[in-house]
């Protein structure tokens, strides 16, 4: 069973530890701060590979700050700074010098709204994968395949890959991005809220799309569904004012979460 | 503390006072058909008989009631315990009525035969020992008191003990005199019955510890007899 500390202030708090010969993305103790706001407060968090890691919380939580982290999107904009460790195969990639692109490569990311290019279906597939690899017809076609196969988007749009990816359904434009994020063959996937704009039917097949790539990705999803942070991931962590404040198996956390907090936001109670 | 939004409060309450309904026509169901044995009051036999409608009818509302819950309120921690539990409690005390029907119902039969009161007396004692049972689970159930819970749980044990002492005496009366075997026989049923309602009060404890803990309880529940082996 999971431990249970009690803070100074009286709050709870309890983080699962994972076998760290299975995390594939290890955050140790990340403060995160926009100016001088800190939106993350001694954040630890194992990511175990080849499984689905779910993120809830109310908004302002911080759990899209931790996402824009994971893959250093924060470095784009001025006044926003990250401390504290985040290990990935035992590299800490916040240090200095290393390679944004290519650690973007490694770390992909799909969000909120679907943001399919204003090209054609082949070439938003095939777009990232121009930047990082020279292939040639036959294995380019073949990878924009497979890659649409894995999204689940294939049978849809085999027959108009040269369409706009513009002209295609929400929920298939969302996938659309699921598919161009793992052409180039990222390691990591990042979700942020990726259904929050599609209809059940659309949500449904990117949650199936997204149990059916976790044999292959370590795949942290943010989500306000916390149906489908039941039913997708096999952890969750549930944040709370930048701290974070459960985080344990899926299973365990929607049966009998052990934080009050934890339990209180999961049933409903919260504020 | 209370959820967001109140009406989801409102129909776990319901339920669980629904449920504590139940728990108190089922307690009284029991008590009253050892009193009809005991007393060989035909009346008293007759209105438990008559009064077991009233316990399945509300096992049926709960159930009901907590389905349409799971579907629109999709419950998760504490509250999908609590409304599992409330099935689960409520098909355990919808069948201590049935088994104190039957009860009531073989006291019908033994009021018209001589009375053996010595062994409407073990009877008697053995009925106030799972009423008392029954009576903890449920106090426990309005308290929340996990302790009470697990107190009827660990003293499952008495109960068979009781049973299988009377099991014994009820073979010597029906070996010494044959006049006494209708009423033995019906007897010995009546005291698997109220063994039964024992452990439907031990089984109440366990989904009660469940639903309060989240954990379930595990260790072999201690038990008495080398009788327990056989098939009655």
């Amino acid at each position: 069973m999971t431990l249970v500390d009690t803070l100074p202030n009286g709050l709870d708090v309890s983080i699962a530890k994972i076998d760290q010969s299975v995390v594939k993305l290890d955050v140790q103790n990340l403060d995160f701060f926009y100016g001088k706001n800190r939106s993350l407060k001694s954040v630890s968090i194992p990511f175990e590979a080849n499984a689905v890691t779910a993120l809830i919380g109310p908004s302002g939580c911080g759990k899209s700050t931790l996402l824009r982290t994971l893959n250093r999107m924060y470095a784009l904009y001025p006044g926003q700074k990250a401390t504290g460790k985040i290990m990935l195969d035992g590299e800490d990639i916040l240090r200095p010098g290393v390679n944004l692109s290519m650690l973007r490569a490694k770390i992909g990311m799909v969000f909120q709204k679907p943001t399919p290019f204003p090209m054609s279906i082949f070439d938003n597939v095939a777009f990232g994968v121009r930047l990082y690899e020279t292939l040639n017809k036959t294995d380019m076609a073949e990878r924009v395949e497979e890659s649409l196969r894995r999204a689940a988007l294939w049978d849809e749009v085999k027959d108009k890959l040269q369409t706009s990816g513009l002209g295609l359904s929400g929920g298939q434009q969302q996938r659309l991005c699921v598919a161009r994020c793992i052409a180039v063959k990222p390691e990591i996937l990042l979700l942020d809220e990726p259904t929050s704009a599609l209809d059940p039917i659309s949500s449904a097949k990117l949650e199936e799309t997204v149990t059916q790539l976790k044999n292959d990705y370590t795949i942290i999803i943010v989500t306000h569904n916390l149906g489908q942070a039941a039913r997708v991931s096999k952890y969750t962590g549930f944040m709370y004012l930048g701290e974070l404040v459960e985080f344990g198996e899926t299973g365990e956390m929607f049966t009998r979460p052990v934080t009050t907090r934890g339990s209180d936001y999961i049933t409903g109670r919260f504020g | 503390m209370e959820h967001t939004v109140r009406a989801y409060d409102a129909e776990l309450d319901a339920i669980t006072a629904e449920l504590a309904r139940m728990g108190g026509l089922a307690e009284s169901e029991v008590a009253d058909a050892i009193k009809a044995i005991a007393n060989r009051d035909v009346a008293l036999a007759a209105s438990v008989i008559a009064r077991d409608i009233k316990l399945d009818g509300l096992e049926m509302d709960i159930e009901r009631k907590a389905v349409r819950l799971i579907a629109l309120r999709q419950p998760v921690a504490d509250d999908l315990r609590r409304t599992v539990a409330a099935m689960k409690i409520s098909m355990n005390l919808e069948r201590c009525g049935d088994l104190a029907k039957n009860i009531a119902k073989r006291a019908l039969v033994i009021a018209e035969s001589a009375p053996i009161t010595p062994l409407t007396s073990s009877i008697e004692r053995m009925g106030e020992l799972v009423t008392t049972r029954l009576k903890d689970v449920l106090d426990a159930l309005t308290s929340r008191e996990v302790e009470q819970a697990v107190a009827v749980w660990t003293q499952d044990h008495e109960v068979d003990e009781h049973y299988d002492a009377i099991f014994r005496e009820l073979l010597t009366y029906m070996m010494g005199d044959p006049r006494t075997i209708t009423s033995c026989a019906h007897l010995l049923f009546v005291a698997k019955n109220l063994e039964r309602i024992g452990d439907h009060a031990t089984n109440i404890a366990e989904i009660l510890h469940y639903e309060i803990t989240g954990v379930e309880l595990t260790e072999e529940r201690p038990k008495s007899d080398e009788l327990q082996q056989r098939v009655f």
